[in-house]
Formats: structure tokens, sequence, C-alpha cells
């Protein structure tokens, strides 16, 4: 039933897809997530949704190659399907719920680091249509890495691109570059930050020091996706919020980053040793 | 006469061989020792038992057809009531319920009605051939379920054997809702048992979608309006694990019972050639005296670990079922009680390092009967360990209460519906933990039944 429609590499470890999930398509939002289960004896995966049709009744998926379960997915070719696609899950980004009076307020700065462009896609995508001033700050480490510039480009008004080592656009860390793009005359009105942990700490303390009000959308541990397993909690405003189900989108001046990032951790020693067994079994070791 | 015979014993696994293994615990009666214990029934003209069963199975009615060695006449008379007879079988409290009432517990042991069941489903299941799925007839309503769980099973059953076209939503990747994320292989293997009773379900015409989520892939309304439901019957669970909201909750080696059973038991993260991780550690301690937390105990010890159970009364008021208790004592569970966490405490790398609990003793009865307990002052101390795993119950999902207009919650956040089942939106029903709050597997097969016969008269109605 989930069969894979499109494939192509963006990055040699970054892969992106286009799935049949017609139910999913018609239900799906900028903000929320799915969870993918490749086969039997996969993990479900939680994964952001880069882009959704309902009238195709498809859904595009962005995965990065890092253990096990994400070579698994991105092994599938086009014409297989996938055992379990669900979702949407998650709710919503806060602009999808406000009045057209409410938008027309706001001038969002939207900033991806990494991977985390592709869920950033459909969130400027859904500004751009509605009429909301929107920017887009993409970073990543060098220049191979940075996904999504073309569709990123007709999806809002002004894309800064930067990456680490200079190799494109400008040189430096997403911080750097907001910090630059506010320097220069720009003003915002809401951040969203979708990225790396790491990444999303260190862009909301920028934000802060800006005064932006930033929002961070959360990639936790999850099981089950629905609530029901709390692998996925975390501390906002020193309260334990269930991410798959509260959030994943939390405003990032109230959320312990630190915790978040040991808890995402958790299971890391077992990876490992699962990373080595599946690379061998598989002949590339 | 027939009660001087003593009560049949069950084999079962060693406890020491079993303690690290995940095969099934019981291996159930042989035709003989399943005869010889039918002989046992008195045969009650008011048979309580059936009174006490709360999908009312005609209990005397089917050990006399296993007396007479009829199995598959005794299959038939459970048929009428109950669609999951080996599940039942393996996981109702029947010391509570059919063997609670049983005359013969009066002055020495029950009748083992659920031992009697077991063994009748199974020899069923062994002797089966695949019969072809029925097709609900042309023109049969339509009827969606929220949950492929033990509610929505057992209504999803009665509902298509009334001739109505039954499909189930699922929101995980496997039906069997509890039976399949939450109880373990070793009290009920999910591959002979589980998947056979289901496929029985299926069998009557029952179709199960998997992978939609009821309130996020698609609405009650959106069913109703859009797709032609003409009736729905919520059977969603209650699945949102409880915390303590004690300091240090949120440290690594912190897993709500929920999260360790799911993967272990649904995502089969205890055989190697699964992906999914599960940590155990090299010790455990689990929270809680109920089922759920023998489960989580119990699963912990077959990955390695030492395992205490902590709770805050005494043995006595552990509201596991009983043979569970006996199991995890068997295997070498330690019993921490009178016990109650107070903090998590962690190591500079932010992992679990001990649990500080209080020493708790029995005061006045509560509400429900039982002794509370009551902290000592100034006797907390640490118990070393790495993982800690809550299992302190649930309460019902909101995501379908929050999406569906004209649907009532009451302040535990449980479906307002009335002794059939009905919620305050027509044509649509609820049942089950959904309902009442985290219960048992039976409880909820009966209000399954309970909501198939009020949505039969609630679609007649309509005609």
């Amino acid at each position: 039933m989930f069969e894979i429609l499109e494939k192509e590499m963006l990055t040699p470890a970054i892969c992106r897809m286009k799935v049949r999930a017609p139910r999913l398509a018609a239900a799906a939002k900028p903000g929320q997530f799915l969870i993918v289960r490749a086969d039997e004896k996969g993990e479900r995966i939680p994964l952001t949704i880069s882009d959704y049709d309902a009238s195709e009744g498809t859904v595009v998926i962005v995965t990065q190659k890092i253990g096990a379960s994400s070579s698994d997915i991105i092994a599938f070719e086009v014409g297989e399907s996938f055992a379990d696609v669900v979702g949407p899950l998650g709710n919503p980004s806060d602009f999808v719920e406000m009045s057209p009076d409410e938008l027309s307020r706001q001038r969002y700065i939207l900033i991806a680091g990494g991977v985390g462009t592709a869920p950033v896609y459909p969130q400027a995508k859904w500004l751009k249509e509605h009429g909301v001033p929107v920017d887009v700050i993409i970073g990543a480490k060098t220049k191979d890495l940075i996904i999504y510039e073309d569709e990123m480009r007709s999806a809002c008004d002004n894309l800064f691109i930067c990456t680490d080592d200079g190799s494109y656009g400008f040189k430096g860390m997403g911080t750097n570059m907001l910090e630059h793009v506010v320097s220069e005359g720009h003003s915002y009105t809401q951040a969203v930050i979708i990225g790396p942990m790491i990444m999303m700490k260190f862009t909301t303390l920028t934000c802060r020091k800006l005064g932006i009000p930033a929002i961070v959308s959360l990639n936790t541990l999850m099981v089950d996706g629905t609530g029901m397993c709390g692998a996925c909690r975390v501390s906002v405003g020193g309260k334990t919020r269930f991410a798959c189900v509260e959030g994943p989108e939390f405003d990032g001046y109230e959320v312990d980053f630190d915790e978040a990032m040991r808890r995402q951790g958790q299971y890391r020693a077992e990876e490992a040793l699962a990373n080595e067994n599946h690379v061998c079994k598989i002949g590339r070791g | 006469m027939a009660n001087r015979i003593p009560r049949v014993a069950v084999r079962e696994q060693d406890p020491k061989v079993r303690a690290r293994n995940f095969e099934e615990v019981c291996y159930g009666y042989n035709k003989e020792e399943a005869m010889l214990e039918a002989s046992r029934c008195l045969h009650c003209k008011n048979p309580r038992c059936v009174t006490a069963c709360p999908v009312s199975i005609q209990i005397p009615e089917f050990i006399a057809k296993v007396c007479e060695g009829d199995i598959a006449g005794a299959a038939s008379v459970i048929a009428l009531d109950s669609s999951l007879p080996a599940v039942c079988g393996r996981v109702c409290p029947q010391e509570t319920q059919c063997e609670g009432s049983c005359v013969l517990g009066v002055k020495g042991e029950p009748v083992a009605i659920g031992k009697l069941e077991r063994f009748v489903a199974d020899s069923m299941r062994e002797s089966a051939e695949e019969a072809p799925a029925a097709v609900p007839p042309a023109g049969a309503a339509k009827v969606a379920i929220v949950g492929s769980g033990p509610a929505g099973l057992a209504c999803a059953s009665d509902l298509a054997k009334l001739g109505y076209d039954v499909t189930i939503f699922e929101a995980l990747h496997k039906a069997g809702g509890v039976l399949e994320y939450g109880i373990p292989e070793f009290r009920l293997p999910k591959e002979k048992v589980l998947r056979h009773e289901i496929d029985q379900v299926r069998r009557l015409g029952v179709k199960i979608e998997t992978n939609v989520i009821i309130g996020k892939t698609v609405t009650i309304d959106s069913l109703m309006d859009n797709e032609g439901f003409k009736a729905v019957f919520i059977g969603s669970g209650a699945g949102l694990p409880k915390f303590m909201n004690i300091p240090g909750e949120n440290l690594c080696g912190v897993f709500s019972a929920n999260e360790f059973l799911t993967r272990s038991n649904l995502m089969k993260a205890w055989r190697e050639d699964y992906l999914t991780p599960i940590r155990a550690g090299k010790k455990v301690c689990v929270v809680g005296g109920g089922n759920v937390a023998m489960d989580a105990a119990r699963t912990a010890l077959r990955l390695g670990a030492e395992v205490h159970i902590v709770y805050r009364r005494t043995e006595a008021e552990l509201p596991a079922r009983r043979e569970e208790v006996h199991h995890a004592v068997e295997e070498g569970i330690i019993f921490d009680m009178l016990t109650n966490p107070v903090e998590v405490l962690g190591d500079e790398k932010g992992w679990v390092r001990a649990l500080k609990c209080i020493r708790m003793e029995l005061g006045e009865p509560d509400e429900s009967g039982r002794r509370s307990p009551v902290p000592i002052p100034g006797s907390e101390f640490e118990i070393e360990t790495e993982t800690v795993i809550m299992a302190l119950g649930t309460s019902p999902n909101p995501l379908i209460s929050k999406t569906t207009a004209g649907l009532e919650v009451n302040r535990r956040g449980g479906l307002v519906a009335d002794a059939d089942g009905a919620t305050t939106r027509p044509g649509v029903f609820a049942g089950g933990d959904a309902v009442t709050g985290a219960a048992t597997v039976i409880l909820a097969m009966g209000a399954g039944r309970t909501a198939a016969r009020a949505i039969d008269a609630y679609l007649k109605g309509l005609q």
C-alpha cells in the first residue's frame, strides 16, 4: 500500500522519497510528522512530512542516513512499498490556526539546519501561499549538504544560505547568519527553528538575544507517536510534555535542551551495536 | 463425590528456566486433565459463575461438553458469547469473576474455568480448518470500530454476526491493542494464539485497517459524513501513561511501563533480529503493583536484570492477578512492599543512579476499601538501580474527544457513555478503558458486546 513513487538522493546521505499514503496526505498540515516502519523487523521511525498532495494521495519524506533503521528506509527503491506509514502526528504549526487578521501582523524567519530544511519547506510554502512575509535561512556544514535550495527559493521572500566552511553563501553558522540578516535591517515577529537539537539550542539563544520569539520542532525518541509510550518526554517551562501529542513544536525559550539532548541519546550504545551488526550482515563492513 | 477430586494442577515451565526465556509460562491442560477437571463441576441450577462473567459465557454447558469429551461442542457454546477464548482463558482475573463465584471455592478450590476455556480454544485452534471469510450481505449498514483491542474486537464480532458491514480502524501497525502491545509473549503468545483469534474475527467478515489514527488520519465526523458509516464504536483504550510527578522522572533510564512493554511486545525488541532497542540494565525497579507492573518486571527479568517491585501497600493489596504475582515470586522478582518513591536520583551524565524511597504503613481504609498507605516520617532510603519503570496506570487518550464535536468527557478524561455505551453524540458509542479508565480485557469485551446490541437497536430504529 505505501508504495514509493519517486526517489532521489539529495546528497550521498540524504534521500527524498514520494510515498503513496492517501489518508495521510489528505489530513497532513505543516508542522506535523509521520512514522515509517520499513519492514516487519524495522523500528517505527518518526520523520517530518516535507510535502503532501491530497489530490495525488502522496507525501514526501526526507531521510538522513544515521543508523541501521534509516539506512533500511533509504535502501527501498521505486516500486517497492514500506510495511507501514502512519500519520499525520503531532499538532500543526501555530500559524495554521491563526485568523487572517493575526496572520497579517506576522513576519516570519524560518531557520533550517541540515536535513531540517525539509520540514521547513511546507511551512514556508504555506506562509507564502497565505501572503505572510517569510524569509528562510538554510545552514549546513558545507555546500554539498545544502538541500531544497531551488524549492525554498520559490517558497519564500528572501533565502539566506550559510555554510560553516564558507564553501557556499555566507560563511558561518545559522546563528551568525541570523545576526547578520537582522543587522542589515530585516525584522521579524516570529522565528521557527528546525534542525539538530544542538543547533536549535544555540539558535534559540541568538533569537532571545535579538528579542525574536522562537518556536522549535523537537525530534525526540518515540515508539508509537500517539501519546502511549512517553519516550518523547521533554521539559518545557519546568513541566513534562509529550512531544508527540503536545508538540512537536514548542516555545524554544522554555525548552530544556540539555535534558532533551541527553534523552535523545538514550539508546546510543544499543544503536551503535545494531549498526555494527547491520553493516556486517549486508556485507558493507 | 465429584467434588472430592482435587483441582487438577496445570503444568508450567520450570521457574528457573522460564526466567530466561519468553516462551509461554503455562502449558495448559491435555484432554485427560481437562476432562478430569471438568468432572468437578457441580452444574449448579443457578450458576453464579455465569453471572460473574462479564460476557456471560454459558460455563456449566461448555464444561459439560468437555466432560463428555466433545471439545468442538464446548467451543460452540463458548463462541456464542466470546470471540477471544484463548486470550481470556489466559488473561482474565478468574479469581475475582467466574472462579471467584464457584460454589466449590467456598470450602475448597473452585473449578479451573479459565484453564478449561483455554484448553477448549487451544484444541480447536490446533485442529482448525481454515474457513473462508464471511462477506457482509449486500446493502448492510456500515459500522466503524475505533481500536482493535478487546472492546473493539468483541463489538465487531457481534455486529458482524448480526450482518453489519464492520471496519475496525487501528492506530498501530498490528491489530490487538493492549493484547499486542501490552501483554507479554510469555503470557499470551502473539503468533500462535492472538493472531489466530484475530483471524477468526476477520473470518466473520470484519475488515481491519491498520495505521489509521482516528482523530488524526481521519476524524469520526469524516467517517460518518464522507465514508458512509452509520454508527461508530469507540474502543480506543486508555493509552496515556501516568507518572508520579516526582523529581528526576525525566532522567535517562526512567521509562513508562507502556514504553518498555511496547518495545518488547509490539516491536519485539527482545528478539535479536528486530531493530528496536530496549534497555533493562543490571538492576530494575518497577513502581506499581498491577498486572502491568508484573508484566514489566518479568520482561526485565527475562532481559537479564535483577528486578524489584516497589509498591506502597502490602502484598495483600496488590491489584495484579494472583497467578501473575505467584509466577513473579517463583521467578525471583523481589518485592519491596510498603515502599514509595519520592525522587529518582541521577549521576553526572543524567542517568538513573538510585531510587529514593520512603517507608510506608497502612492507615485507615480509603473509598476503595483498601487501607491507604501513610509515609513514615524520616524513613527515606535509597535503592541503587540503573532503570526505573513506572507502572502506575493509564488514562484515556484525548485524541478522539478533542477532534469530535459533541463528545463529552468526564473529569478523568473518560468518554461519557450510558449503560449501553451510548455517548452524548447520536450514533457514536463507546466502551472499555476509553470510558472507564484502565480496567481488564474481559470488562472491555463485555462493554463491546453491550454496545453492539445498542448499535443494532439504534440502526434498526433509523430505518
